[in-house]
């Protein structure tokens, strides 16, 4: 199977049937992206799949092929996103473990809605769960996300 | 710097050495001035002044600050680095965290092992610490001052270099590394005034964020070793059931599927990778002898726990008569309160990675339990525990549950990788960890209070049935004292409201569940229940909620001090839109004091949406107020999500949730504002990963109650109470 991860083409022996997940975790040593729940309950595994924030617990590999796949390895590497710039200045992240799904999610909200609402962030970020509870900091650095953009930040 | 360590983390994941190798051998003395070998990753020029066990100043500047206590959030790879960069007077910017081997030196300075715990790494490791880094910089002046061949005592430290101001000389730490190494270590420290302070007390960002945010960070899941195979584990479907056997055809059919074979904990399954070692389980026909609690039940538990509540338990705490004033007494209140059983739910289901030689084991994992999981792994591999080598990585979460004096997720670990004979990896499910066991117990408390004719309390009666979590564990004999579990009565026993004559009594029953400390422990339950019969007795009286508190609080100046600061900064009294009340509750634990004021209104349909959190708190002397206001954040979110929301609950022996669409936590929408205020404190220090979360219950179904008239006693809330 052919796979697009972070703008490179990778090659890979695998059943279509294996979530994406652990492709990347497993196969391709990719593991900024986490396990948290398997059933697209907790937001921890989500990516980008042609720009969409998805859950790759529940995607199958074999649905990705021929499709854009962005990991937080890919966001942040021609210099760390934005959105990564906002986390770091708002000191978001506790154990850290949820926080790469909240960026990916928040990355793809920020694409669609350069500056979104507390109710659109509501919307967006209410699928995801993060148990040290930085969701009040969350919520300042995807607004803090929007104006780094705005002042030019965006890549 | 962060780019040298992610490197040599990466190195390590790869070839499987320690991070700096051969290096970390020599931090297990408390050894004085030593220079040590060339650090293992990618500098091979650098070398490093290693003057006690805790640091290592780098010629190339840097300075490697070991930390013997986990990393779980709470954010002490951050405020135990300032302790030591503020003594040292180091150059904060080049600051890096390494994770300690386990080793006595290690231990935590005041629970004599290695773990993390108790809301206590910062006090525990304050004095340790600080006289770490100035021993350290002792040592560097004195080389300094005799390199130039003056009086040490004509040189100073600063961010990072020693300067001789009269000759206006300077050299920076790592240019001094080599000559300090070959110092005799001091054996007196004298450590700053804190009015000097330039890095403790100040509002410090996380160290590890670079890494947590670009998913560079490795946790125990991320740990990849070379031929390592992944496991996951059949277990039990009701706690107490045995294994009778197995057919393991159809599972050693599948794709990737290497193994399978039973250990204590189920029924192991081993793949090339996680997923088909998942359905290799599915495909696994077990026979199980249900056990003793096949007919486990929570309706019937609480039928059990609530008979054994009339009878009279182990006394915890009495002071006065009681009994005689509460027959006497002009008014008397009467009240059950209950919470249910947690699961800590970690983000990062538990874990655990070995490589077992035949003399020699190494453990990648996040545990909170370092000394104790080490010596449950030595015990089953028959080795010695210096032999188990734990490699400490990020915990995705702990809350507990990676403190388990059962050493579950070590044991099994390694249970595994002596039956395989290869690295392996055991990953527990997200369902695993909902069923799994070790939740914060269930209590029923049942209380009684009398007032004299001006409504104060004169009689304070509070009987608990809860499971112990000591019991039958290494801890029992040093915390469980005449029956009494210290956990199952903290913050229920030590009732800091003046009442003359009180009685707090306990029964421990034992029905078989797994149970486990869940971040602020007893504390979680008994702050709601003493919070809210508090609340309760306040409008019995006719008396406002906060000023009845403080009015019984004269003896407790901490106490009253938050609960004031609280109700201040939340406008205590003043007018608030229609549809939203406040409430308020004030608690202390780990040492520490915390009040707090939640803002509530309830919808339609009876769900409660807290707006507003006003937090005030006294944790004594503060390292970095920035965590202090993260875990004050942290602690109310986690404590509100099981208020709100989470249970566990049992039917025909099985835990009936699995995942988080049935045991729900918290999310995003339902976070309130939380505004956190500090109080300048020279008091005792006191912790601050636990305090937030006990008051926060009872102040939103003290709130609920201004709002509504409907006291809530039973959590989770239901919202069926509030239509």
């Amino acid at each position: 199977m052919e796979l697009n991860v972070n703008g490179k083409i990778v090659h890979l022996e695998t059943e279509k049937d294996v979530p994406l997940l652990w492709v990347l975790r497993e196969n391709l040593g990719l593991t900024g992206t986490k396990y948290g729940c398997g059933i697209a309950q907790c937001g921890a595994c989500t990516i980008h799949l042609d720009g969409e924030a998805v859950r790759s617990c529940v995607t199958p590999v074999g649905d990705a092929a021929g499709k854009k796949i962005v990991t937080i390895e890919g966001l942040g590497a021609a210099g760390l996103h934005p959105v990564q710039r906002a986390w770091i200045e708002e000191d978001v992240v506790q154990c850290g473990y949820c926080q790469t799904g909240h960026i990916m999610t928040a990355a793809a909200l920020l694409a669609k809605n350069p500056r979104p609402g507390d109710a659109d962030i509501d919307k967006a970020m209410g699928g995801l769960i993060c148990r040290c509870g930085t969701y009040e900091r969350v919520r300042k650095a995807i607004h803090t996300a929007a104006a780094l953009m705005e002042q030019g930040g965006a890549r | 710097m962060m780019e040298l360590r992610e490197t040599s983390r990466r190195d390590f994941l790869k070839t499987g050495t320690a991070i700096g190798g051969g290096l970390v051998i020599g931090l297990y003395l408390p050894v004085a001035g030593r220079l040590a070998e060339a650090v293992e990753d990618d500098r091979p020029k650098v070398k490093s002044f290693a003057p006690n066990a805790f640091l290592r100043i780098n010629t190339d500047d840097t300075i490697a600050i070991i930390v013997g206590h986990s990393e779980m959030g709470q954010g002490v790879y951050t405020s135990l680095p300032m302790l030591v960069a503020e003594e040292l007077e180091a150059d904060w910017e080049k600051i890096r965290v390494e994770s300690a081997p386990v080793d006595p030196i290690f231990n935590h300075a005041a629970f004599g092992s290695q773990m993390t715990g108790g809301s206590s790494s910062v006090w525990s490791s304050y004095d340790r610490l600080r006289q770490a880094g100035a021993m350290a910089k002792m040592m560097l002046l004195e080389a300094a001052a005799k390199g130039w061949q003056v009086a040490p005592a004509s040189c100073t430290a600063e961010k990072g270099f020693v300067i001789h101001a009269a000759s206006r000389r300077r050299l920076s730490f790592g240019q001094l590394a080599e000559a300090a190494a070959k110092l005799a270590p001091p054996t007196q420290v004298q450590l700053k005034d804190p009015k000097d302070y330039k890095i403790i007390g100040k509002p410090t960002k996380r160290l590890d964020s670079l890494d947590k945010v670009t998913g560079r960070a490795a946790f125990g899941l991320d740990v990849r070793l070379p031929g390592m195979l992944t496991a996951v584990i059949a277990r039990p479907p009701v706690f107490g059931a045995r294994l009778k056997g197995f057919d393991a055809a159809k599972a050693k059919a599948l794709p990737g599927v290497k193994a399978v074979f039973a250990v204590n904990a189920g029924v192991a399954v081993v793949a090339d990778g996680f997923w088909q070692a998942r359905r290799g389980r599915e495909a696994l026909l077990i026979n199980w002898d249900r056990g003793p609690q096949a007919q486990l039940s929570t309706a019937r538990l609480r039928e059990q726990f609530l008979a054994l509540a009339k009878k009279p338990g182990a006394i915890a705490h009495r002071a006065g008569k009681p009994e005689e004033a509460l027959a006497t007494a002009v008014k008397r209140v009467e009240a059950v309160y209950e919470v249910p059983y947690l699961a800590h739910a970690p983000m990062e289901p538990l874990n655990c990675v070995v490589d077992l030689k035949s003399d020699s084991c190494q453990i990648w994992t996040g545990t909170q339990f370092q000394t104790s999981d080490r010596a449950a792994a030595a015990r089953i591999l028959g080795l010695a525990p210096e032999q188990v080598k734990i490699h400490t990585m990020f915990l995705g979460g702990g809350f507990g549950r990676r403190g388990n004096p059962a050493a579950d997720f070590v044991s099994e670990g390694v249970e595994v990788a002596k039956a395989l004979k290869a690295p392996v990896k055991v990953m527990w499910t997200r369902e695993d960890d909902i069923r799994g066991g070790y939740y914060r117990p269930l209590s029923i408390s049942t209380l009684a209070a009398g007032l004299d004719k001006e409504g104060r309390p004169v009689a304070w009666t509070n009987r608990i049935v809860v499971q112990s979590i000591l019991a039958g564990t290494f801890l029992e004999s040093q915390m469980v004292k005449q029956g009494i579990d210290a956990t199952s009565v903290e913050g229920a026993a030590d009732l800091p409201y003046a009442v003359p004559n009180i009685r707090v009594d306990l029964h421990s029953p034992r029905p078989g569940i797994p149970v486990l400390w869940w971040r602020s422990v007893g504390h979680s339950g008994n702050a709601f229940v003493t919070e809210s019969f508090i609340d309760e007795l306040a409008h019995a009286a006719g008396r406002d909620p906060f000023e009845y508190r403080r009015a019984l609080l004269a003896k407790h100046p901490r106490h009253r001090k938050t609960l004031e600061l609280a109700a201040e900064k939340a406008g205590w009294g003043k007018p608030l839109p229609k549809g939203v009340a406040r409430g308020i509750a004030v608690h202390a634990s780990f040492k520490s004091f915390v009040a707090q004021v939640a803002e509530v209104s309830v919808a339609k349909a009876g769900t409660v949406q807290v707006h507003r959190v006003v937090c005030a708190v006294d944790c004594g002397p503060v390292v970095n107020p920035a965590t202090v206001e993260a875990q004050m954040q942290g602690g109310i979110s986690f404590g509100l999500g099981a208020a709100l929301s989470s249970a566990i609950t049992f039917k025909d022996g099985a835990v009936e949730q699995s995942n988080f669409h049935d045991y729900e936590v918290l999310r995003l929408p339902e976070m309130p504002k939380v505004e956190v205020h500090i109080i300048a404190s020279r008091e005792e220090q006191g912790g601050i990963g636990e305090p937030g979360v006990p008051p926060i219950a009872p102040a939103v179904t003290n709130a609920l109650f201004a709002l509504t008239g409907k006291r809530i006693r039973r959590l989770p809330i239901n919202p069926e109470e509030l239509r």
